[in-house]
């Protein structure tokens, strides 16, 4: 009977510059069904994690309810981690955020607890523009509660049962691009090349950055008909580009030909790079990648990759100026400047 | 790559990395997880099958298992590999009633007569896989009882008598006729006899000398290692002087230095013309000659004997220092200064041991190589006479037990074939199975949990005692929970991750959850390439890739099987039941269990 995982890992691991290797981003050895597409994110967010040098206890992930919301325990056991109340992750997040800037922020959601339940939290999470990296791993149903039709299920797309669905499906990314996040990207768990460069570039990224990851529920909606199995979704996936994600002060290798290629330089000075480049496309430009989404709907097609960015992106802090210093090391003597320092702008207000 | 053929069973014979380098292909797995169960008459019978000799082996054996068991190459530090060959002792030691499961006489004679020269494991082992068919098999040898070298040479200390004598009869039980003290002097006349075939298992009897000034005036003090080993085995020999020089760097030096300890020898020294790391001798039985307070003098050439007035003073020797030339080859440089001076009240001479052959005259149309060794056949064991078979040492050479009883198991199917009329290159093939472990969503037919102990060390008895009784036992084996314990180390090699392309639906799951990233999905490649393409570069050349059809995606699956943990994790992950854990059972096919005995 196997409840845990062989401590004994690949002889030859590399090493990332901290020392690591990839096993100290691992978490607990999951619980979800075998072969749902939560488990393969999870992966690639430990691997991006690694890749990125990211010291564990200087980053917070938080999640809501669900199976994809579970995930957290599965990966980087060495950080912190929020379970939150369902659909209530993005006001945690908030609050974490607001109150210790240092952190990298990682937002783990369903499509349940984001499109449902938590629809009125991601909305002004996104038009907050907080500083954090939100996936969702999204199945078309509530996987955690046997499988219900969730709202991004599509029109039409049949469940295990036989049922039909009659409404029209919520867009995520569309809309994430519509209330003004500065990174939105798409992708599919079973396709880790794809994945893990936008997971990195999501995680650097200066302000909002959004995934929506089609990740087939094995159990639930995984079924002739569903337009969220692994078959259906290999069948009708399409890329915007190829993505590579170039952290800063490292050396570009790969050189593509023009036309086909695009490099999107951060602030930081890291690189995003693009090729094979869909036409008519253009990631820095807000209304051709809601077009590219809505071209490739009408094809029956799912637009993976990175659809989005904006590298001159702002986050919450610098826009309501809140100081530099994280606010909760700020002392009682700087937060509380004194009855002589209060009387001082109380006259001034008079 | 191509597909893997798994159909093919020596694929997955090889990813029992113990059992393939068992020249006798011991179900080394099968057997340790039976010691696990407590089923050690069951764990003991697999062993007596394959091997023979399962409690001689389990004390003595050269274990070429070890070096090749998967254990010591999965943290790429100081993780060592499971006791194997100590564990097969723990089968032997605890074992109920097992002669009832052996072939029981007398059997229906098949009216053929085979001569076996020698007793030692390769005759005894013909004589096993033969007897039950019916052949009459005369065993000749010059010694008093059966065991050849196993009884004149490895000494009791490190093997009872009893055991051998319990796993030698099991043997001449089977109806053997012996004719022990017979040295057979002429092969001519035994093929003039009506044997139908005659089995050379003679071994490599003759202990090299070494010719130095002084060797014949000291000859009175000066013993050839092996002879003086059969002499205090037969008891001839029950004293040696109180400083004793030992010269050689091999497992027969060791057994000499330590059998030295015990009849007398305070001041026990080996010398060694190599480094000590180049030394032959096994590691563990370096351990226990410096363990019984025998210092190993490394780097000294021996120039001379010194006799004073007819009596062995003691030996002088150049030092030297190893020189490797570009290609590593070894040349040994005096490092000049006096000779070493040496006092010795005896020398024992370990420098090696050659075939010899002086009762096989030359005219019977076996064909002798230009170092005067026969021509033998490397699968059939058979000879230029095609009723003269050879195996054990006395075919190539000195090797070790295992080696002589896998000789012997081939060699009784070729002799049965060519009794039969049949033609000797067309071998039987390996009986194999292959089972699914599956019972449930997390619960297989074995324990797939990997634990991390340790190795554990067998204890040893006493030092006082041992070497005040040459005859006294120096390990005491595991106990029945140590061996539990050991045995939960094995990998379970032989519990095979088998993969079924067309219910693959590519979700990652098992490429996710591998402990030691063993598997990935890519394009095809060339090996060469697909090696370097794979989550993990595959390194390890001597292990295998698992490659499977092309999958929808048009790539395929590719399993480095080099650090595979055998824990079914992929195969809990997979949704499908593309993996699945099956057990592969592999043993070769021996004389009385092949076609023949159904017939
Ligand atoms: C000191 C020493 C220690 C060893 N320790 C180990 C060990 O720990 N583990 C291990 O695996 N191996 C060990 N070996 C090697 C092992 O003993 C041999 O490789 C093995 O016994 C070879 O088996 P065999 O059947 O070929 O012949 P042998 O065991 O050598 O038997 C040959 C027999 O043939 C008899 N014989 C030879 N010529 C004639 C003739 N003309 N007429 C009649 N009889 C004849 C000999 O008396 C002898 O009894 C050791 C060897 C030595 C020298
Ligand atoms: C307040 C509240 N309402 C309802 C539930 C029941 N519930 C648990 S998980 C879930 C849906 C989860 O769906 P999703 O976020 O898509 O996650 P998945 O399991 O599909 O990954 C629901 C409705 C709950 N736990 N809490
Ligand atoms: S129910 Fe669906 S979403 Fe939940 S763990 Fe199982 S496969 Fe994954
Ligand atoms: S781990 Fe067990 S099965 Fe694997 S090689 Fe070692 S002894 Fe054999
Ligand atoms: S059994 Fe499967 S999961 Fe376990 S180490 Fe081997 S390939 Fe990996
Ligand atoms: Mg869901």
């Amino acid at each position: 009977m196997t409840y845990v995982r062989p401590k004994f890992r690949h002889p030859e691991l590399p090493k990332n510059k901290l020392g690591y290797t990839v096993d100290y981003y691992e978490g607990a050895l999951s619980t979800l069904c075998a072969g749902c597409g939560h488990d393969s994110i999870s992966a690639g967010i430990i691997q991006a994690a690694y890749e990125m040098n990211i010291e564990p206890h200087k980053l917070a992930k938080l999640s809501g309810i669900g199976c994809s919301s579970k995930t957290p325990a599965y990966f980087l056991s060495n950080s912190h981690g929020f379970n939150s109340v369902h659909g209530r992750m993005p006001s945690v997040a908030t609050g974490a955020n607001l109150a210790n800037r240092d952190l990298t922020y990682f937002g783990v959601s369903g499509d349940g607890d984001t499109a449902s339940i938590g629809m009125g939290q991601f909305v002004h999470v996104i038009r907050r523009a907080l500083n954090m990296t939100y996936i969702v791993m999204n199945n078309g149903c509530y996987g955690l509660t046997k499988g219900q039709d969730s709202a991004t299920a599509d029109q039409g797309s049949k469940n295990k049962s036989g049922n039909v669905n009659l409404f029209e499906s919520i867009d995520l990314a569309s809309l994430a691009i519509e209330l003004g996040a500065t990174f939105v990207a798409q992708s599919f768990s079973g396709d880790k090349t794809q994945l893990v460069p936008l997971i990195k570039a999501a995680m650097n990224h200066p302000g909002f950055a959004f995934i929506n990851v089609i990740s087939p529920c094995v159990t639930f909606n995984n079924n002739m008909g569903s337009t969220k199995s692994y078959d259906y979704v290999r069948e009708h996936v399409g890329a915007t580009a190829t993505v590579d994600f170039v952290p800063e002060m490292q050396e570009i290798i790969v050189e593509y030909g023009k036309g086909t290629h695009k490099n999107v330089t951060m602030h930081d000075g890291s690189v995003i790079q693009l090729h094979k480049l869909s036409e008519d496309w253009n990631p820095l430009d807000r209304q051709s990648a809601m077009n590219a989404v809505i071209n490739s709907k009408a094809k029956n097609e799912i637009l993976t990759g990175l659809l989005y960015v904006n590298p001159d992106a702002h986050d919450l802090h610098h826009m309501i100026k809140t100081s530099d210093k994280p606010l909760n090391t700020l002392t009682k003597e700087q937060l509380c400047p004194g009855s002589e320092m209060l009387s001082e702008i109380n006259a001034d207000l008079r | 790559m191509k597909a893997t053929d798994i159909k093919d069973p020596e694929y997955f014979h090889k990813v029992v990395d113990c059992q393939h380098a068992c020249p006798a292909h011991t179900p080394v797995p099968e057997y340790i997880r039976l010691i696990a169960e407590e089923k050690y008459t069951e764990a003991y019978m697999i062993n007596w099958d394959s091997n023979v000799f399962p409690g001689v082996l389990g004390r003595t054996c050269d274990r070429p298992c070890e070096p090749a068991c998967r254990r010591g190459r999965i943290d790429g530090k100081d993780e060592e590999p499971v006791a194997i060959c100590r564990l097969k002792r723990v089968a032997a030691d605890n074992k109920g009633d097992v002669k009832s499961l052996m072939p029981i006489g007398p059997f229906k004679p098949n009216g053929k007569k085979i001569a076996l020269i020698g007793a030692g494991p390769a005759s005894l082992t013909v004589a096993r896989d033969l007897a039950p068919l019916g052949y009459e098999i005369h065993l000749y040898d010059e010694q008093k009882l059966g065991g050849g070298f196993m009884r004149s040479q490895i000494p009791s200390f490190r093997l009872p008598e009893t055991v051998l004598n319990e796993e030698v009869n099991y043997i001449l039980d089977l109806g053997i006729h012996t004719h022990f003290n017979h040295y057979v002097k002429s092969l001519k006349e035994t093929l003039s006899k009506d044997y139908d075939a005659v089995f050379v298992g003679s071994g490599a009897p003759k202990g090299r000398d070494l010719d130095i000034p002084g060797r014949k005036d000291g000859a009175a003090n000066i013993h050839i290692g092996i002879n003086w080993l059969a002499n205090v085995a037969f008891e001839h020999t029950a004293k040696v002087g109180k400083k004793v020089i030992v010269l050689g760097g091999g497992n027969t030096a060791m057994d000499c230095c330590r059998t030295a300890r015990r009849l007398g020898g305070d001041e026990v020294k080996v010398v060694v013309r190599s480094p000590f790391a180049e030394m032959k001798a096994s590691p563990w039985e370096k351990e226990d000659a410096a363990h019984e307070d025998i210092p190993i003098i490394d780097n000294h050439v021996p120039k001379s004997f010194v006799v004073e007035n007819g009596v062995l003073k003691g030996m002088t020797f150049e030092k030297v220092t190893a020189e490797y030339d570009k290609d590593g080859k070894r040349k040994l440089v005096p490092v000049g200064g006096p000779d070493v001076f040496i006092e010795a009240d005896d020398v024992l001479i370990a420098v090696g041991q050659e075939n010899s052959f002086p009762w096989i005259e030359r005219d019977l149309g076996i064909e002798f190589d230009k170092w005067d060794m026969p021509k033998v056949d490397e699968v059939t064991f058979a000879s230029t006479n095609s009723k003269v078979f050879f195996g054990g040492d006395s075919a190539w050479g000195p090797k070790n037990v295992i080696t002589a009883v896998a000789h012997g198991h081939q060699a009784a199917i070729s002799i049965d074939l060519m009794c039969r009329g049949e033609v000797l290159t067309v071998r039987p093939s390996p009986y194999v199975n292959l089972v699914s472990q599956k019972m449930g969503i997390h619960e297989w037919a074995y324990d797939s949990q990997v634990v991390t102990d340790k190795r554990y060390v067998v204890p040893q008895a006493e030092k006082k005692l041992t070497l005040s009784d040459r005859k006294k036992e120096v390990e005491l084996g595991f106990n029945g929970l140590t061996g539990f314990k050991e045995a939960e180390r094995c990998l379970n090699c032989d519990i095979q991750t088998v993969f079924t392309t067309d219910k693959c639906i590519e979700c990652d799951a098992c490429v996710d959850i591998c402990p030691t990233a063993c598997i990935s999905f890519t394009e095809n490649a060339d090996e060469s390439d697909l090696r370097s393409m794979l989550k993990m570069p595959a390194k390890n050349l001597t292990q295998d890739l698992y490659v499977s059809d092309i999958l929808p995606t048009k790539r395929v699956m590719v399993k480095d099987e080099n650090v595979c943990l055998h824990c079914g994790l992929c195969a809990e992950r997979c949704p499908t039941s593309a993996w699945d854990m099956q057990k592969f059972f592999y043993n070769v096919t021996k004389a009385h269990t092949g076609c023949a005995s159904h017939k």
